[in-house]
């Protein structure tokens, strides 16, 4: 009688340590499909696709493309809105700046529960080494999220797997513990020294960079927003500009985003029935949006400020145009603020 | 067979393959879906998704500012 052919479902970054545990498991002869989780934070894509300076780099979902060298299929699920309940009340904190790495990580394995009882799979497949990462990724935190998860023994991780006890793939017979890996701590060496046995030549930079609320400085501009609103709550679109743009925040009741470039611009252009957009006419210069409740007056310091950031910057007046988001528009002649008029604390 | 249209104008990567994989969820085999795009980075990843999904894309059109991607639904999804 032939056995059943196992089934793992992987979670894929994009990154090289999950891309190693799949092709583990994979030469055990089960079969691997990938999830990969969107919360609206993720580095790939978003930025590059926006900047101008980033024309010429290479365009892909890193998810994507590491399934696809895998021969795997990749399932890509939108989180943005159950996501909010872990950045908003992380259970363990944040870590050095917004990243609710160990509730992000507890969800995401319960996200893949839910799928592999909902797909008939059998086991949840991580990357996940003991010591790579200061808060998820530690001897005492890795149990945290077996358990938190509800995951518990169906959650391998073949790169670590014989320093952790044995899970119930090991147990079964499913997967062979012996050709299963002992990784640990921070060094990359043995990553990629199995990256080379597996012939795997090109994959994304190791990981660490692959979400903004690790960023500092766009973790002061989400809390920035958060400040400035009745409430914490957020939607995809604040996310996503927060990632836009330069943001200069001259009063509470409302900050400017001027874009540094023209790829920039258009894609701020695409938000002119959301926000009040400016652009500068009179010359060479940027756009810009206004998020918030500015009244007449705090539209032309806007106004101003995106006239400072144009070719027009040392004239006597430039014309900016200003249109509202219910349509109309309106030209404004403004003189640029001067660089020392802008207050280093306006700027996020 | 019948045709269908997707806008996944001025979202940007992932989300519209993500928006190509929840709608082919809801077409039969064979059934045709012209996506239109303004990220760039969708010419390489939807047809990514496409061949490793079981799907098959007919036409690919780069037009500057936009790009349009023509999928036949396969079998197996």
């Amino acid at each position: 009688m032939t056995r059943p052919v196992r089934k793992a479902l992987a979670l894929v970054s994009g990154g090289l340590d999950s891309m190693l545990a799949v092709r583990v498991i994979q030469e055990q002869g089960i079969h691997v499909e990938g999830i990969n989780f969107f919360t609206g934070f993720c580095v790939e894509g978003h930025t590059h696709a926006i900047r101008n300076r980033d024309r010429n780099r290479r365009k892909r979902n890193n998810a994507l493309w590491v399934a696809e060298q895998l021969g795997i299929r990749l399932h890509i699920e939108d989180v943005v809105e159950e996501y909010k309940e872990v950045l908003l009340y992380p259970r363990h904190g944040y870590g050095a700046h917004l990243n609710p790495c160990l509730d992000c990580k507890v969800f995401m394995v319960r996200k893949a529960l839910e799928w592999i009882r909902g797909h008939g799979f059998d086991f949840i497949v991580t990357g996940e080494v003991i010591g790579q990462r200061p808060m998820s990724q530690r001897k005492d935190t890795l149990p945290v999220v077996a358990r938190e998860s509800g995951a518990g023994d169906l959650l391998l991780r073949p790169l670590c797997a014989q320093n952790l006890p044995p899970t119930l793939p090991e147990r079964e017979g499913w997967v062979d513990r012996s050709a299963l890996y002992d990784f640990s701590g921070r060094t990359r060496k043995p990553q990629m020294a199995l990256a080379r046995r597996f012939g795997i030549e090109d994959y994304a930079q190791p990981a660490g960079g692959c979400c903004f609320l690790t960023d500092a400085q766009y973790a002061v501009k989400l809390a920035d927003l958060w400040r400035h609103r009745p409430s914490r709550d957020y939607g995809l679109d604040d996310i996503l500009l927060l990632k836009v743009g330069r943001h200069i925040r001259p009063a509470p009741h409302f900050k400017v985003i001027v874009a540094r470039d023209e790829g920039e611009g258009r894609y701020l252009g695409g938000y002119r029935r959301q926000l009040p957009l400016l652009e500068t006419l009179s010359c060479p210069g940027p756009t810009a949006l206004v998020d918030g409740d500015p009244d007449p007056a705090d539209l032309e310091l806007a106004a101003r400020i995106v006239a400072r950031y144009g070719k027009g910057r040392d004239l006597a007046q430039v014309e900016i145009g200003l249109g509202h988001p219910q349509g109309g528009e309106r030209r404004l002649r403004v003189a640029p603020l001067r660089p020392h008029e802008i207050p280093a604390d306006w700027l996020l | 067979m019948t045709d269908f249209t997707l806008d996944a104008r001025r979202l940007l990567c992932p989300l519209p393959v993500i928006r190509v994989q929840d709608r082919v969820a809801g077409l039969s085999p064979g059934d045709r879906l012209e996506v239109v795009c303004s990220d760039p980075g969708a010419l390489n990843d939807i047809p990514a998704w496409c061949r490793m999904s079981g799907h098959r894309v007919l036409d690919l059109r780069d037009e500057g500012d936009e790009c349009r991607i023509l999928i036949e639904v396969g079998a197996a999804r």
